[in-house]
């Protein structure tokens, strides 16, 4: 069974149709890429994927590990393992980065009936995660996001999700904004935690992220659709030919783009 | 002369009998404000401190007086009980003293803590002029403050403090209101007087704390005077019967180098309202308030926040946040005058306000009048809801939409108790904003 079957999904923001017929199938240990040109509806995807108000699926069905992922709350799809590192992380000034890690942390294990674990449990386990992803534990003492530039941000995104450990991952221009050794950092925080039971979305405008973490599938996102999925080196042609180029080779195509898996 | 001498309101509270003290200005003092209320009656909404708050639901009901069973009513001792406060207490039921639920032997040196009832059987002449107020009526067509003249006329008892000059009281002194369920609905009043003698330091806790469910109308009025290089820090708790009608005053007055902090939390009661007057007389004086109230249901809280600068180089900070949820109601006004030769003061002001449901609403009204020279002044004030994209964040990481409603109006409100000093109490009162927020 496949982790996450996409099929045929529309989505409207605002009236507007922005996913139209989008199709996509990911299983467990891969990491797929959907590149696309702005406006062609990729944030669009990770909202609705993560269940964000406002996105409105007018038809299609999204599939995650067997259930209707639509009809789930958005901390439901947390609970169940769905995670979106966002493209503008939401700064909370007054609430504290460990307590609210841990209050999602434990929300997440009493969704799945596990045992919550206590503040010196949890902050054992985070010190470890901080290590791995060479992250100083300042941060750890500050309010959620308050403050932090923009690589921080990034990088408090990458190591929410290590302390979650989620089975999807979606990365929302993850690599947007952020300089080379900061995109080097967060690339590496991802590379860590490949894993066989892990799959991840990287949405991304760039092929620049793909050079640090390399993917097993690459997706043209145009027009609310796939149109066009290959290996690692479909990244490399859109480098050189521009979006312009493959949109100009499917012009209006209402095949159905399935994965490449 | 008043249209509303008729409310069964002003006719319970008219009818009344007066305390008698023996004590001739107090007797006198008690029938000239019973006078000029019968006068008055009571504030509409054209008068403009009461604009957002009408009477007109209160002024249909009527209230026996005091309660003749106070003595009896049975008060469990966890209502008195507060983390990180373990020190002199004073106690009082449906506005009478409470001796045996009352902590006063072992005072610390330089405190003096009494009830007003008892003061009032020896030597009252030092509280003559803090028991003077509100004066009589002078001009036709003055009014004043109603329920202070109900107050000045009705309350029998009180908490008399005194901290001696240069004496450090680090030790919190508890003041607990009790409104304890009694057979009728009753209107009772307490009158308190705090003085801190020069270079005094004390720290207060004031609580107003539920006994059963009851309906009372309570009044209120301290008079709180701290001499040159006093300090006070002043924590209240009010946390009322959710049906209560409750009216409380502070007139503050502080001289030269005076401090005083106050943190309020107004959690409680159908109908609350509270005036808190400071005047800063004294060069140098400082006047902090940080405060949260939080209504809900069908309540309506009001607070009036009235700072008078009137000596050079004085500071004020007004920290305050307004949560409303179901159909509840908010009232915050901030009134800041810097008088003339009131040189060099600095005046801050800042209300935020937040909006939980469609119902809801908050009105507040900051105001500054400034009459001296090189003032610094701020004000703002802001009415919003909680913010979406905050909260989808929270949600996305899989905390449940009630609780990450929860942690985002608790971080709204925490900055006003932060600089609480007493962590215990701190922590403790954190934790009652998060017990009032729905679902939590």
């Amino acid at each position: 069974m496949s982790m996450l079957k996409i099929e045929n999904l529309h989505a409207r923001v605002e009236g507007k149709e922005i996913l139209k017929g989008l199709s996509l199938t990911v299983n467990a240990g891969e990491v797929h890429a959907i590149m696309g040109p702005n406006g062609a509806g990729k944030s669009t995807l990770g909202n609705v994927l993560s269940g964000r108000d406002g996105y409105e699926v007018t038809a299609g069905t999204v599939t995650y590990n067997g259930i209707d992922l639509l009809a789930l709350a958005p901390e439901a799809r947390a609970a169940a393992g769905v995670f979106l590192a966002f493209q503008y992380p939401v700064e909370i000034p007054g609430v504290n980065n460990t307590y609210f890690l841990r209050a999602a942390f434990n929300a997440q294990r009493k969704g799945r009936g596990e045992k919550e674990l206590d503040s010196m449990q949890f902050l054992k386990l985070v010190r470890e995660k901080l290590k791995i992803m060479q992250i100083s534990d300042e941060l750890l003492h500050r309010a959620v996001n308050e403050g932090f530039s923009g690589g921080e941000k990034k990088r408090n995104e990458i190591f929410q999700m290590a302390v979650l450990e989620p089975q999807l991952a979606i990365l929302d221009e993850t690599d947007s904004g952020l300089d080379i050794d900061a995109l080097k950092q967060v690339a590496q925080g991802v590379n860590t935690l490949r894993s066989p039971d892990r799959a991840f979305l990287m949405i991304t405008h760039y092929q620049r992220l793909l050079d640090y973490v390399v993917p097993d599938f690459v997706h043209v996102l145009a027009d609310g659709r796939i149109v066009e999925s290959g290996d690692k080196s479909l990244a490399l042609k859109l480098e050189e030919h521009g979006y312009a180029g493959i949109a100009a080779s499917h012009p209006a195509d209402p095949r159905q783009a399935g994965a490449a898996a | 002369m008043s249209q509303s001498a008729s409310l069964p309101l002003v006719a319970s509270l008219l009818d009344a009998p007066l305390p008698v003290s023996g004590i001739a200005w107090l007797d006198a003092v008690r029938r000239e404000n019973r006078a000029a209320f019968a006068a008055s009656g009571l504030p509409d909404t054209r008068v403009e401190a009461w604009k957002y708050t009408t009477l007109r639901g209160l002024g249909q009901r009527s209230f026996a007086s005091g309660d003749t069973d106070a003595q009896t009513r049975v008060v469990d001792a966890s209502l008195l009980a507060l983390p990180g406060v373990d020190g002199a207490r004073l106690v009082f039921v449906n506005g009478a003293f409470r001796a045996d639920l009352s902590v006063l032997d072992n005072l610390p040196a330089g405190l003096s803590l009494q009830p007003l009832s008892q003061v009032l059987r020896g030597d009252a002449e030092p509280l003559r002029f803090a028991l003077s107020w509100p004066a009589p009526v002078r001009h036709a067509g003055e009014v004043g403050d109603a329920f202070a003249r109900v107050n000045a006329a009705s309350a029998g008892d009180g908490v008399v403090l005194r901290v001696a000059a240069h004496a450090k009281i680090s030790v919190p002194v508890q003041l607990v209101f009790v409104g304890a369920a009694a057979e009728a609905d009753l209107a009772w009043h307490a009158r308190n007087v705090i003085e801190l003698g020069e270079g005094a330091e004390l720290t207060l806790v004031e609580q107003h704390v539920a006994s059963g469910e009851q309906a009372h109308l309570a009044t209120l009025v301290s008079d709180i005077e701290l001499r040159e290089g006093a300090q006070l820090h002043h924590t209240v708790l009010q946390h009322a019967a959710i049906g209560v009608s409750l009216v409380r005053r502070d007139n503050v007055r502080l001289r030269a180098r005076a401090r005083a902090t106050l943190h309020v939390l107004e959690l409680g009661g159908a109908l609350v309202r509270h005036d808190l007057q400071a005047e800063l007389i004294g060069d140098d004086a400082q006047f902090h308030t940080r405060g949260v109230f939080m209504p809900h249901g069908r309540q309506h809280i009001d607070t009036q926040l009235a700072i008078r600068h009137q000596a050079l180089n004085t500071i004020s900070t007004s920290n305050w946040r307004g949560v409303a949820n179901d159909r509840a109601r908010g009232v915050f006004r901030g009134a800041i005058v810097v008088a003339p030769g009131a040189d060099g003061s600095d005046a801050s002001l800042s209300n935020k306000n937040l909006l939980l449901s469609p119902g809801a609403e908050i009105d507040t009204k900051p105001e500054l009048e400034i009459y001296a020279d090189e003032v610094k002044a701020a004000h703002g004030a802001t009415v919003g809801q909680l913010d979406e994209r905050s909260l989808f964040y929270l949600r996305s990481r899989g905390i449940p939409l009630a609780e990450a409603r929860a942690l985002l109006t608790a971080a709204f409100c925490r900055a006003v108790l932060d600089d609480l000093p007493n962590k215990a109490l701190r922590e403790h009162l954190s934790a009652m904003l998060v017990g009032q927020l729905p679902d939590a």
